[in-house]
């Protein structure tokens, strides 16, 4: 029964869909990727995951930040399935700024980074933190403010971060000192990040191909997952509550049908 | 209670009496609990529960929230993320409690057009109409500021442009606009003092839940016929009603379930949805987000504040007349509120003795007309101030008013009802036959219903 009503809304969507384009100018062209987080059942792909992560690490983090996630977290469970030892592993790998260091600097020091630290922010120019990006922008809108596209396809955050790291044209023009290089899915078509990714630029450790489009689609996953970290625990609860309140409204509509009867003839046509 | 004669508490046993005789509390819950309710009520009589159990919910997973959140502009938003990531349970409160405002507004926009159509507001029922229209407004008040505290971009921006209509008020504005922020800007004392009247303004609420409880247990429920419960005898009045417990808890505890059912389905699967993304970015006053826009349920109101641009008539002749004081965006905030205040006089502006819309032929035309306007408007708030849009919401802001202070009077006076029943017995019979013991009470001797059938 969803699928239909899905079905009707998309029909309605689309239907709509053409007018709207036009009438909101700048068009932002975002791809529906699949993830395997999507739907009721959906949750992260642990593999996944630990791609998008060696994407961060090796080619994000640079200029970007994950301050709001701890470390720790990459060995929760439904994260990206890490031992302790890995854990503290790839902690060991990244330096964090510590302000109670004295030495030799008496205003803090860098130092290797515990499971216990967060990821470390970082203050690179026109870098955004990335830790919330993937519920920070949605890659749907409309028809008409109507808010039925993000019912049907999701609220599109991370089809927005993989649409945006692959829909480069190429094009690049200097404004006010700046080079801005086209992106046709960057809501003002322009933006100031040069192209992060291509093909190959990271070899999986699972011989997972590291083309443009499935490396971004891994990292928009692994931001999905700084984003929140708790989506499975999360469907699990609504799905409880669901069959719980389902079987809760039977007996107690039965129970209401019973209370009544006593002062409720047969219903008259 | 209710002036509808019925049976009262009568402590039993010696612990009873000796607790009746110090405090009447076990009558006070008897009375409650048995309170001859009209035995016809729909299925839009569920939302008072909905929202007595909603503002609970709120209350409690707040409270919750508060031992987890820092209100300082530096560490609010960090706090909020520490809920999420770090603290058990913790994005369950926050999602139930952000959706949980969202319900509180679909639950009391239902109860209000409920009394609208059926005329619950009418004599004598206009003190729980207004210390309702009261809570509602400390609901959106409550609301406000509660987005705020997560020191979103939208937390930021939508507390700049709402406490900015208080700087429209001509020669004190600006004054009121620091005082309520404790700065020229929003900053850390707004935030600290609007957590502060977060926390305070849903026990305010409480407490006018039981005044309004109160109140229309003194005048008796409405019902959709708006016929008056019978009170010249014990058996008519038994005739007319059911005691609340079972019949109407049951009843509402089963609407609870459903909707919780819808509830649970939107916090569990789409949280984000009532959101806007941006709330998702950290508060910074140096970049301004590309469109403001009020939660969905400020939409109708934010679109009325909006219509009234300086280039409507109204607005000019307001202007002239008052010699400048009542400038275009003055207009605004007061169309706004103004929009509230007439919803608030309906009781006096609204001249038909008839109080249920199902008797009231024209009526209902412009009932549904005004909550197709109110639907409109929600729209309208959320879409760009530009043509076409503007206009349509000049005009449906237009309708809002035009229906509490020109077709209610109107109708009143042009509208001929139709036939009413005489009492609710015979409405309820109408609907559901004659056959059993129409009263509801057990009789002496009679066997309760079978545990299955």
């Amino acid at each position: 029964m969803l699928s239909t009503c899905t079905k009707a809304l998309a029909a309605l969507a689309f239907m709509t869909s053409v007018a709207v384009a036009a009438e909101e100018g700048v068009h932002q062209e975002i791809t529906d990727y699949e993830f395997s987080f999507e739907g009721l059942f959906g949750t992260y792909d642990q593999n996944q995951l630990q791609r998008g992560l060696k994407v961060y690490t090796e080619v994000c983090a640079s200029c970007h930040g994950l301050k709001f996630v701890p470390i720790r977290t990459l060995g929760d469970e439904g994260a990206l399935g890490y031992s302790e030892e890995q854990v503290k592993a790839y902690a060991s790998t990244i330096e964090v700024y510590d302000p109670a260091l004295n030495d030799p600097d008496p205003v803090g020091d860098f130092r290797p980074a515990t499971p216990t630290d967060n990821f470390p922010e970082n203050n690179s120019q026109g870098a955004p933190d990335l830790s919330l990006m993937a519920k920070a922008r949605a890659g749907f809108h409309g028809p008409y403010n109507l808010g039925l596209s993000q019912i049907v396809n999701g609220m599109g955050g991370p089809e927005y971060i993989a649409s945006l790291l692959v829909n480069y044209t190429g094009e690049e023009r200097e404004q006010a000192g700046t080079i801005l290089y086209e992106n046709t899915a960057f809501p003002s078509g322009w933006i100031s990040m040069p192209p992060p990714l291509g093909d190959d630029y990271v070899t999986f450790d699972d011989d997972a191909p590291a083309d443009l489009v499935n490396a971004s689609k891994d990292v928009a996953a692994f931001l999905m997952w700084t984003a929140e970290p708790k989506l499975a625990a999360r469907k699990q609860m609504g799905m409880t509550a669901i069959v719980a309140l389902g079987v809760l409204s039977v007996l107690l509509y039965l129970t209401n049908k019973r209370v009544w009867s006593r002062v409720k003839g047969s219903k008259k046509s | 209670m209710a002036g509808i004669p019925h049976d009262h508490y009568e402590p039993h046993s010696d612990a009873e009496r000796w607790v009746h005789r110090r405090i009447p509390i076990l009558s006070l819950i008897y009375d409650t609990l048995y309170i001859p309710t009209p035995k016809n009520l729909n299925w839009m009589w569920i939302w008072g529960i909905i929202l007595t159990f909603t503002l609970v919910l709120q209350i409690v997973t707040g409270i919750v929230l508060v031992m987890h959140y820092t209100p300082h502009v530096d560490y609010a938003f960090a706090s909020v993320e520490h809920i999420m990531r770090n603290v058990n349970g913790g994005w369950a409160l926050r999602y139930i409690h952000a959706n949980g405002a969202s319900l509180f507004f679909v639950a009391v926009y239902a109860h209000i057009f409920r009394n609208l159509y059926y005329g619950s507001y009418k004599t004598p029922r206009e003190v729980t109409w207004i210390i309702g229209i009261v809570m509602y407004l400390l609901m959106m008040g409550t609301a406000f500021m509660g987005y705020v505290l997560p020191w979103g971009q939208m937390s930021f921006w939508g507390a700049t442009v709402i406490t900015g209509l208080f700087g429209a008020v001509p020669f004190v504005g600006e004054s009121i606009q620091a005082w309520l922020l404790g700065g020229p800007a929003v900053d850390n004392a707004t935030l600290n003092r609007f957590f502060s009247l977060h926390y305070l303004m849903p026990f305010l609420i409480l407490g006018l839940t039981i005044v309004h409880i109160w109140s229309f247990h003194s005048t008796g429920n409405n019902n959709p016929t708006g016929v008056e419960v019978r009170r010249t005898s014990k058996e008519e009045a038994a005739r007319d009603t059911l005691p609340f417990w079972p019949y109407f808890v049951i009843k509402d505890l089963f609407a609870l379930a459903v909707i919780l059912l819808a509830f649970f389905a939107i916090v569990g699967f789409m949280p984000n949805y009532l959101g806007h993304p941006d709330n998702y970015i950290e508060a910074n006053a140096l970049a301004t987000p590309a469109h403001i826009v009020p939660e969905w349920y400020f939409l109708p109101f934010y679109a009325i504040l909006r219509a009234f641009t300086g280039d409507v008539w109204v607005v000019i002749a307001a202007n002239w007349l008052t010699g400048g004081i009542v400038d275009a965006k003055f207009f605004g905030v007061l169309a706004m509120f103004g929009a509230i205040v007439v919803m608030a006089l309906a009781p006096w502006l609204d001249t038909s003795s008839v109080r249920s819309g199902r008797y009231r032929p024209m009526f209902k035309w412009w009932f549904w007309l005004l909550v197709f306007d109110f639907i409109l408007l929600m729209w309208l708030g959320s879409m760009p101030a530009e043509e076409p849009w503007a206009s349509i919401s000049l005009i449906a802001s237009a309708y809002w008013f035009a229906y509490f202070l020109v077709i209610l009077p109107l109708l009143g006076v042009i509208e001929k009802p139709t036939a009413r029943p005489q009492t609710i017995e015979a409405d309820f019979a109408s609907h559901y036959g004659e056959t059993g013991d129409a009263t509801g009470m057990r009789l002496p001797g009679e066997k309760s219903a079978k545990p299955a059938e």
